[in-house]
């Protein structure tokens, strides 16, 4: 019997996770669409409707090499504070006003998705 | 048979009335406008923000120049190239994303009196007023070269808006004629601070200090051939 229960509350943690990753992921995707889709491209491929008038060519997030040279904080610090902040372009702005932290590590999560790399 | 003409008596009377109700401009504006216009205080999420259709009217008297858009809803010509959301205008092609103009929306062109008549209404709508420093921006001059210089590389903006007709980003509206078409306080502090208008921004809130503000609108200034 208890080890029926253990099986039991095992399995809903585990649905609750899933549950939890698919919500954050779809929040990931729909502030994609909102402010990076524009420059880095709606299949986040570096080829956004910015992207021509640019000096310098958006970040494909969908090349996995490139994705693994940059650890999740790398990430987290080039949404939140710009491009500069990691030694890069100017170009990519800051979002940390405008997006919560929450939000960024959710953008994070959804980069490593999208580009099926970690950490 | 009686009773599907009555009904339709009855229905054809509401819309009557309702159409004799509407008769100042207010009335109108909520009769044709709303349905793109916020008219009244919203503030959005991201989602909602993708999904507006066009900008909030309730401050236009804060935001607007009343010349320009006694002009402008005569002719309105577009200013976002990519539309309120370049995201819903947008088409994946093999040489990049691209706007598709068919799915764009042209503006209604109002004649030379209900122009007038609708901007004066709009005119009186001056909320947000308080976000304003009246008489903050104290125009100065700026080379061309430079002003391009940090436009483009030192600020980014050339990313999302156009400096020039059709050169330049295409997600947020064109600024060669911004100067003309808002109050330079408006720009000074939405630049300042693009959140606090909606509650959300497309634009990121830089953090810039009021010396570069105030370059950029000086710019943006001799864009609209006012130097």
């Amino acid at each position: 019997m208890r080890c029926q229960l253990a099986i039991a509350t095992i399995f809903a943690v585990m649905v609750m996770a899933g549950q939890a990753g698919a919500e954050d992921g779809n929040r990931g995707k729909v502030l994609y669409k909102a402010y990076c889709s524009q420059c880095h491209g709606m299949e986040a491929d570096g080829y956004g409707v910015n992207a021509g008038y640019m000096e310098i060519q958006p970040k494909d997030h969908t090349e996995a090499k490139e994705m693994n040279a940059r650890t999740d904080d790398d990430l987290f610090k080039a949404i939140r504070d710009g491009g500069k902040a990691i030694n890069k372009s100017v170009l990519m702005p800051a979002w940390g006003k405008n997006i919560s932290e929450e939000d960024i590590w959710a953008l994070v999560r959804y980069l490593r998705e999208i580009s099926a790399t970690e950490d | 048979m009686f009773r599907s003409t009555i009904k339709k008596l009855f229905l054809g009377m509401i819309v009557v009335s309702s159409g004799a109700a509407a008769e100042g401009p207010s009335d109108r504006l909520k009769e044709e406008c709303s349905a793109c216009h916020a008219l009244s205080e919203v503030t959005l999420d991201a989602q909602a923000r993708m999904a507006q259709k066009a900008p909030p009217l309730y401050y236009a008297g804060t935001k607007y120049r009343r010349d320009w858009m006694v002009s402008w809803l005569q002719n309105p010509a577009r200013i976002r190239p990519g539309g309120m959301f370049s995201g819903n205008h947008t088409v994946v092609t093999d040489d990049g994303d691209d706007i598709d103009p068919i799915t764009l929306q042209d503006h209604v062109k109002l004649s030379a009196n209900n122009a007038t008549e609708i901007t004066d209404y709009l005119m009186t709508l001056t909320a947000k007023s308080d976000l304003i420093i009246a008489g903050e921006y104290k125009p100065k001059s700026v080379s061309k070269r430079m002003g391009e210089m940090n436009f483009i590389k030192f600020k980014g903006c050339g990313s999302c808006h156009q400096a020039e007709p059709d050169y330049g980003g295409v997600s947020g509206p064109e600024l060669y004629t911004v100067f003309n078409r808002l109050k330079p306080d408006y720009i000074v502090s939405f630049i300042r601070d693009p959140i606090v208008w909606q509650g959300v921004s497309l634009m990121p809130s830089t953090g810039l200090n009021n010396r570069e503000i105030y370059k950029l609108v000086d710019y943006l200034k001799l864009l609209s051939g006012e130097n």
